[in-house]
């Protein structure tokens, strides 16, 4: 059997044959097709080319937040503004490496550390610093060594470990997600194949959280037409900074929250992508989780460094896992890393070593709290700032405190699609369809402007 | 799940017992003995046992941490545009046809492991035959990445224990008879754990007969550079697949040749038919990707970018690379030369025949346990030593070592 050699030499100039990829063929089986061409009185066997294996793979749809950042580059407008971005920016809105990551790295450089695989565990120092951070270091769970914690690659890695984890070992369990939530969660349950559901949080009408709904929903689930909640689900919390709304429940709701998901034996499962970032404080912001903590309950967190300590691209994070004795932790572990072997084999060290060398520095840690209270208070100063121009700019007297109330990078502004068009097609503010704002994009010189845009979108336009 | 007070309901979730390597490795770490051995470990060694770090990359990270201009955003899902395409280069050839007409994408991953995962999750996706054949034997981690992404594992006669070389017949048998449309795994060069290696001729038969059952190639180069120390040459075997104009997947690593381990530095590349295709492909790669991990990690690229861009950078790291290469024959050499004038019996030419860092040395797993026992040598039990693992004042105690359960008669 000849080989698929694209002989073009052979082919009179006369002769054009469209090869790339319309010569469609019955089936991707059949691997054979010759065409006979005569030019010049001589007869020239070309082999025509197979088709390829992939003929059928279609276009993806496009990431609907990268399509923001893409849209906002494109725009030639001096006024515009990318309220669609992820990442922290200063004030002058560039791009920020913290200086303590800066040192740690230099650090690194001077020892001359060598880039051994890790552990498929992760760096050890990394893992013991992180659920240090996250539970606090006198916390009898970790003192009695009852969490299994692996290095994950930041919060979506451990996330998927976490939801590999589950399908493995809880199958047909669901997974109870925020309405909203993180546009990549349902993603990581679908090809985790974990099943979903969805229980409410967003109120439109408040521009708060659906209390009410929320709880109703994390106790009976409505699934089309079917009551569905199973005990035993695993209930997806956002631990601090709510991922697209910026709303969060208070203390007293998480109390309530941790009761109904105890009264339904439901596994609460954290997304902690915000620690330290929210309200400047490492501890604040882990409150609702050592709640949990507290109640002696099982339960999974997922953590991130990409935000508080700006490590975005080195892809550090790791996912923890609390269980009621070290046994089961050791056990657990080795299920995890089990998971993650033929993902990548073991992760990368470079973020890992940077976040140990920080945390067990009490010189960089303290560097560290200090620049993530900067970051933190950046962003609640420009949320104060736009607050006050909506009020001053707003001449309705609408009440825009849900701005105040709400934390972290992101705010749910209230506007709906058609108001979110304007805000980009007239105002040149580039933002995500459901109302999301990132406020690390904002800084108070353009508040006003902005304030503008949200008064004209939300009372001109239906 | 009903759990009671202090019950758990994670009660029912077995132990997964350690890697048998791995646990291997601890009990080497573990033995006081001063003379002992770790031939089983998978990573580069310096003649005096010691992890290496490449001087170019120590250059280069030297530059990063102080270019103020460099920033920790995220990458896209597909990985540094740079890196991808230097990578492609790297492995297919700067003046590639493929690369040319745009028939490539490549998509940074996490080293030889993360490549060879998506590729497996992108063809249990998009490609019609879930089945993937690969070499009896192969390196012992193959197996899962294919396995996790649903996709059947069967075997390939490779390795001849009689020859101590390849029993090319018995491949080309089993390629024959495996359907048209499956996936075979085949490593580019340095094979792992054998050391054994097509010729050229008969990588072109390989070739000839895959594109004929219209098989579909998947390669994994993890030691571009460390069987003849020259780039180029070690990237033939997969040259002569993209030349035909033919389709397949290339997992590459940065590992071993750039001493990058624990940077999980690798490329997935698809060479396809067109670039039509090229472009939906990358577009559904990164749908796998996204909900695995979002984006790669940037420091290990960011050094790879930074040596293949650079003309005096990456002419110092081919030199490292040789002189690893030169290093890794120069133990075999040492090792065959140092049991040959012991009069050990048996032929043992297949350590100085053998490639790249690892050779089936040809010991059954009596004779190991017998090496481990007396001679403190650790090696894993189907017989594999890594030539890295050794310098030139070891070579006496290892071939002793062998001499021993040799004429023992373990």
């Amino acid at each position: 059997m000849a080989s698929t050699m694209l002989s073009l030499a052979s082919v009179s100039p006369s002769f054009s044959l469209s090869i790339q990829g319309k010569i469609k063929l019955g089936s991707l089986e059949r691997n054979n097709l010759f065409i006979k061409t005569e030019s010049f009185g001589r007869m020239s066997m070309v082999a025509a080319v197979n088709p390829s294996r992939f003929e059928g793979v279609t276009m993806a749809p496009p990431d609907p937040i990268l399509g923001v950042s893409e849209a906002f580059k494109a725009s030639t407008n001096e006024m515009k503004l990318n309220l669609g971005v992820g990442a922290y920016r200063t004030e002058e809105l560039q791009p920020y490496v913290l200086n303590v990551v800066k040192k740690a790295e230099n650090l690194m450089l001077e020892r001359g550390e060598n880039k051994e695989y890790l552990p498929i565990e992760g760096l050890a120092a990394f893992n013991k610093a992180t659920a240090e951070l996250l539970f606090g270091a006198d916390n009898p769970v970790i003192k009695e060594q009852k969490v299994a914690t692996v290095q994950g690659l930041s919060g979506t890695g451990s996330l998927r470990l976490a939801a590999a984890f589950i399908e493995l070992y809880f199958p047909g369990a669901k997974a109870l997600i925020s309405s909203p939530t993180w546009g990549n969660h349902k993603n990581i349950f679908n090809d985790a194949r974990v099943p979903w559901s969805e229980y409410r949080y967003y109120d439109p009408k408040t521009v708060g959280l659906d209390f009410e709904g929320m709880i109703s929903d994390i106790k009976t689930c409505f699934v089309f037409h079917e009551l569905y909640s199973p005990e035993g689900s695993f209930v997806l919390l956002h631990g601090c900074a709510h991922n697209p709304t910026g709303i969060d429940p208070t203390p007293q709701q998480w109390e309530k929250i941790a009761d109904v998901i105890q009264e339904k034996n439901h596994i609460p499962f954290f997304d902690v992508a915000y620690q330290g970032f929210a309200s400047g404080s490492l501890d604040a912001d882990a409150a609702a989780v050592r709640l949990f903590v507290a109640r002696g309950m099982e339960l999974l967190v997922a953590q991130s460094y990409s935000k508080n300590l700006g490590l975005y691209a080195e892809r550090i994070g790791a996912i923890n896992v609390v269980l009621t004795s070290s046994d089961t932790a050791a056990r657990v572990k080795s299920q995890l890393k089990r998971l993650a072997r033929p993902m990548y084999s073991n992760p990368p060290i470079h973020g890992a070593k940077i976040v140990a060398n920080i945390v067990g520095d009490p010189t960089l840690f303290s560097e560290w709290k200090a620049e993530m209270e900067m970051m933190a208070g950046r962003i609640k100063n420009v949320r104060q700032k736009l607050y006050d121009s909506l009020c001053a700019e707003d001449k309705s007297r609408k009440d825009w405190s849900f701005i105040l109330k709400q934390i972290g990078m992101f705010s749910f502004t209230g506007l709906n699609k058609t108001q979110t068009e304007n805000m980009t097609n007239k105002w040149h503010v580039f933002m995500t369809k459901d109302g999301r704002i990132s406020l690390a994009g904002l800084n108070l010189a353009k508040c006003e402007y902005l304030s503008n845009a949200i008064i004209d979108s939300y009372h001109n336009v239906c | 799940m009903k759990p009671h007070d202090g019950d758990s309901v994670f009660a029912h979730i077995p132990h997964v017992p350690e890697v048998p390597l791995y646990a291997m490795l601890v009990a080497f770490s573990k033995d006081p003995t001063p003379l002992k051995l770790n031939l089983g470990i998978g990573v580069y060694r310096t003649e005096d046992g010691k992890p290496f770090l490449l001087n170019v990359v120590r250059r280069v990270e030297r530059l990063l941490v102080n270019d103020m201009s460099t920033f920790k955003e995220h990458l896209p899902t597909t990985g540094m545009a740079e890196f991808n395409r230097l990578s492609a280069k790297l492995i297919l050839g700067a003046d590639s046809p493929a690369i040319k007409e745009n028939r490539v994408t490549t998509v940074q991953c996490l080293s030889g492991s993360g490549s060879l995962r998506i590729g497996a999750e992108f063809l249990a996706k998009h490609y019609h035959h879930h089945t993937v054949y690969m070499s009896q034997p192969t390196y012992a981690n193959h197996p899962n990445f294919f396995n996790a992404a649903g996709l059947a594992i069967k075997t390939y006669r490779y390795y001849d224990p009689g020859t101590c070389g390849l029993d090319f017949q018995g491949m080309l048998e089993d390629l024959s008879s495996a359907p048209s449309g499956a996936i075979v795994l085949l490593q580019a060069c340095a094979h792992n754990p054998t050391g054994v290696d097509p010729t050229l001729p008969q990588w072109q038969q390989i070739r000839q007969l895959m594109r004929s059952k219209g098989l579909f190639p998947f390669f994994d180069s993890a030691y571009q550079g460390f069987v003849s120390g020259n780039l180029d040459e070690d990237a033939q075997s997969i040259r002569l697949f993209v030349a035909d104009g033919g389709e397949c997947i290339i997992a590459q690593s940065y590992s071993k040749i750039m001493g990058l381990y624990g940077e999980r530095v690798g490329a997935l590349s698809i060479v396809c038919k067109t670039a039509e295709v090229a472009s939906c492909v990358e577009s559904q790669l990164k749908l796998v990707i996204r909900p695995m991990y979002n984006n790669p990690p940037i420091h290990g690229a960011s050094i790879v970018a930074a040596i293949l861009k650079d003309r005096d950078m990456c002419n110092e790291w081919s030199i490292e690379v040789k002189a690893m290469s030169d290093r890794l024959i120069s133990m075999r050499r040492q090792l065959f030369d140092a049991l040959r004038d012991k009069g050990t019996p048996g032929d043992w030419s297949h350590i100085i025949r053998h490639v790249g860092m690892f050779t089936f040395s040809g010991l059954n797993p009596k004779q190991v346990a017998f090496m481990n026992q007396e001679y403190h040598i650790y090696m894993s039990s189907d017989g594999r030593i890594n030539m890295a693992g050794l310098g030139p004042q070891t070579v006496p105690h290892l071939a002793d070592a062998i001499h021993a359960a040799v004429t023992i008669g373990v």
